[in-house]
């Protein structure tokens, strides 16, 4: 009844610790921190001082390019420190939430035209979850962009399956799509090829398209370059499916509510499962009852391709939407690198346990090797789905060659979408962080 | 192990800060050859795959062993056949005794020895100086170059053309993954040119030294059977000789069907690239089929006789299978982009034909047309990539019009 994409390429991480079902409750702290650098695109202003009051939904920081484009609290309480890092840069705004949650109001109902949800949107922090394609940072309201994506297909390892996540939001996460239908002329909703939840299956007001296929089958670059491929000069905003229901929900209330679905996954969980949890929210005290003791454990906050390591004493980033935990390498190996090793995870098959497909791992954060130059070619085209050289794009990166990056295609990816290809690099080669640097330099020399 | 770990750990501040600091490179390379580092992720995707350059290079290396094992044993053989010192019996127990696999390995390790240190010593110099780990690219290039050189080649020259290899041809690009020529085949084309005398020749690929009462059996030649075909058309080594690979050659290139073995692990472990083996085999098989068509208008009877060959005896002779497998599949310097390596391998397959039936002064073509093809290479990875950008602004034109 929709439109099927298959992505063939791709690839499962074959990682153990998956969550169950079952949906519990991160034990929530009274401490909070917005972290400016989590936010791409983002040139911070502060917009309060150490022992402001705030309510939930208030603004803490400016964008200086932009100053309708605002971070907001997602709690109520006192902002009781400013962290800054070397050369003054800002680090943290701490915030110490109250025992009683109270909300800045804004209107409520549904918006009449696109200007009002902008206004809306930027006003209340909300904005910041509309991310702009290319370059994958927070979107430009200026932009007249030609669809909104929305994702609700989930193929990152242990990442949240939308049909958990909006649970009992459904009302609001198709209000939320309606409000978006007004941002464009065409918006588009994507679900994995079994998707049978009606909220999503059922939705209204958008473009439903199906894709099957592994990692990264569920990236919104992925989508996109299916549906409606990003030339020079056009702009996508793209969206998460719990993020709609939190847009929904606050144009019923009127009230910033951003708790969220999320999973906790990876072998560093006694119980890895999904949870209730606040964006921003120190892991401390949650993390104390949650983790394993055995080993010493990674914290990451998003998923274990392209999360931030946050430490168990750091804070949930504003838009993750699942936390993992997963040993730290330990140790060297003697002559690791010419023994058979049937135990080792490895796309590539000189290692044995390729014959053994389903096998799962307990994967730690080992490098298992040195970094060295890009030397085999065609290793990324296994896992890499785009009609993108990903080799001469990612040296043209590497060269700051700005106009080869923009002919060999920078503006339809971003760095997760390399993310499976830094996996499996033999050469140990950091691609994320080099899309990462590319991408920004693209965006200040075009803007 | 422990023990080992301890005496790296004991010596690492010498050579990070104290007056070793040359043998800082070496210290690395030393460590991490015998243990994989303890090191971590940082930001980025956590986990990693297992596989790191050091694997992937000595998987060419296991790939590389049964044609080198084979050689010795065939290096023995053509010894004793060529003074008339083999015993009676059938071929395996003549092919398959502790005397030929002696002869060879006693010339042989000698070669990979000099290789080795000549090349790494090359490696470690420039590690030390560009500040950086030594890279791994020369495990493989240490064992192929001895294993297509031949095998009375005086040590020094082995040395020499191979230091010529890797700075000329890599060290100035770069180091490892920056080079345009394959190294071991740059090693070779240099001692080809340098010192035609031990390259080439009826005496070159066969040792004939011998002792005292000893002497070469009358009427014995030594040829390749190359140089055979080049010479008169044909050969006395009949085709099933070249595919087992009991026929005069360098080490490594002579058994056809050792190096297949070595090409299957190749392509299972999917280090080399089959669209590059496959496509140069289909090359050489057309270029064979029209040269069978075109024979009988040639004017010298050699050449005649030597076009109308069957086309797929083509891939058994010289070192076509070798350079195909283990050289034409070089990532660095054969094409990038998985379109461009079809035309590569297609095009490496029918130069190595036309340049050894055309030109009788190289009468073994594969190595020019690797060369050749490597330095076309990123040409034909400019089209490929040409392709995919005006694709992209098609489509953007299209949309907007």
């Amino acid at each position: 009844m929709f439109k099927t994409h298959v992505v063939q390429k791709g690839m499962t991480l074959p990682i153990m610790g998956s969550p169950s079902d079952l949906l519990g409750t991160l034990e929530s702290t009274t401490t909070f921190a917005i972290t400016p650098d989590s936010y791409l695109g983002l040139v911070p202003k502060l917009a309060v001082k150490e022992g402001d009051k705030v309510l939930a939904g208030d603004s803490i920081l400016f964008h200086k390019k932009d100053d309708r484009i605002r971070i907001t609290s997602p709690v109520s309480g006192v902002v009781t420190s400013i962290v800054r890092g070397a050369k003054r840069r800002l680090e943290h705004v701490l915030i110490e939430a109250d025992a009683v949650q109270a909300y800045a109001s804004f209107p409520k109902g549904h918006p009449a035209n696109r200007d009002e949800v902008i206004e809306r949107l930027t006003a209340s922090g909300l904005w910041t979850m509309l991310e702009m394609r290319p370059y994958g940072i927070i979107a430009n309201p200026n932009d007249q962009p030609k669809a909104v994506f929305i994702n609700a297909m989930a193929t990152a390892p242990f990442a949240p399956e939308a049909s958990i996540t909006l649970k009992g939001r459904e009302m609001d996460f198709q209000s939320g799509i309606k409000v978006l239908s007004l941002l464009a002329s065409k918006t588009v909703l994507s679900i994995a090829e079994d998707e049978s939840s009606t909220a999503l299956v059922g939705a209204e007001n958008v473009e439903i398209h199906r894709f099957q296929g592994q990692h990264p089958a569920g990236n919104t670059s992925v989508h996109i370059a299916h549906v409606s491929p990003l030339n020079k000069g056009e702009v996508v905003w793209a969206i998460d499916a719990q993020d709609v229901a939190i847009l929904g929900q606050f144009f019923r209330l009127g009230e910033v509510h951003l708790e969220r679905v999320i999973t906790m996954g990876g072998t560093g969980f006694v119980d890895p499962s999904y949870v209730k949890a606040m964006p921003c929210m120190q892991l401390t005290s949650a993390m104390d009852e949650a983790l394993r003791v055995d080993r010493t454990y990674r914290v990451i906050s998003g998923s274990v391709l392209t999360g931030q390591a946050v430490g168990k004493d750091g804070f949930l980033s504003y838009n993750a939407n699942q936390l993992t935990a997963i040993p730290e390498g330990e140790g060297t190996e003697f002559f690791g690198w010419v023994l058979p090793n049937i135990r080792k995870f490895s796309k590539n098959r000189t290692f044995i346990s390729w014959m053994f497909p389903h096998r799962k791992y307990d994967l730690s954060t080992k490098m298992n090797g040195e970094d060295r130059n890009f030397v085999m070619t065609g290793e990324y085209d296994r896992v890499f789905p785009f009609d993108i050289l990903p080799n001469q794009l990612l040296k043209a990166m590497w060269a700051n060659d700005l106009e080869s990056m923009e002919a060999l295609g920078a503006y339809e990816v971003v760095e997760e979408d390399f993310a499976l290809c830094e996996v499996i690099c033999t050469s140990k080669q950091p691609l994320q962080s080099l899309v990462r640097s590319a991408l920004d330099m693209l965006h200040a020399e075009m803007n | 192990m422990k023990f080992l770990q301890n005496i790296f750990d004991a010596t690492r501040p010498a050579v990070t800060d104290g007056k070793f600091k040359a043998l800082m490179p070496m210290h690395n390379a030393l460590e991490t050859m015998m243990f994989v580092p303890d090191h971590n992720t940082d930001n980025g995707s956590h986990v990693r795959d297992a596989i790191d350059l050091k694997r992937t290079m000595v998987t060419v290396i296991f790939a590389l062993m049964p044609a080198l094992l084979f050689g010795l044993f065939n290096a023995g053989y053509q010894h004793y056949k060529a003074l008339g010192l083999l015993v009676d019996g059938d071929l395996i127990s003549q092919f398959l005794t502790l005397d030929n696999a002696l002869f060879g390995a006693w010339r042989l390790v000698p070669m990979i020895l000099v290789t080795y240190a000549a090349g790494l010593g090359v490696e470690m110099v420039f590690a030390f100086k560009n500040k950086h780990a030594v890279a791994e690219g020369f495990l493989v290039s240490g064992i192929l170059i001895p294993l297509i050189m031949p095998l009375d080649m005086p040590l020094w020259m082995i040395a020499v053309s191979t230091i010529f290899a890797v700075l000329i041809a890599k060290e100035v690009f770069g180091g490892t993954g920056m080079n345009i020529l394959n190294i071991a085949l740059t090693a070779r084309a240099f001692a080809f040119f340098a010192y035609p005398s031990v390259m080439s020749g009826d005496k070159a690929w066969v040792n004939t030294t011998t002792e005292a009462g000893q002497s070469v059996v009358d009427g014995y030649s030594g040829a390749t059977a190359l140089g055979e075909m080049a010479a008169t058309g044909s050969s006395s080594y009949s085709a099933w000789d070249a595919f087992i690979g009991i026929i005069p050659g360098s080490i490594g290139e002579t058994s056809v069907v050792m190096i297949l073995l070595g090409a299957v692990l190749l392509i299972v472990t999917r280090i080399a690239s089959w669209k590059i083996m496959l496509s140069a085999v289909m090359g050489a098989l057309l270029m064979g089929w029209i040269f069978n068509g075109l024979a009988s208008y040639m004017i010298s009877p050699e050449q005649q006789v030597y076009m109308a060959m069957p086309f797929y005896e083509h891939l058994l002779y010289g070192g076509f299978a070798f350079g195909i497998v283990f050289m034409a599949t070089d990532p660095v310097s054969s094409a990038h982009t998985e379109r461009g390596k079809w035309i590569f391998g297609f095009l490496v397959g029918m130069l190595s034909i036309i340049i050894r039936v055309f030109n009788p002064a190289y009468p073994e073509g594969v190595m020019l047309a690797i060369l050749f093809m490597n330095v076309m290479a990123p040409l034909i990875d400019h089209y490929v990539v040409a392709a995919n950008i005006s694709r992209r602004q098609k489509r953007s034109t299209v949309k907007a019009s």
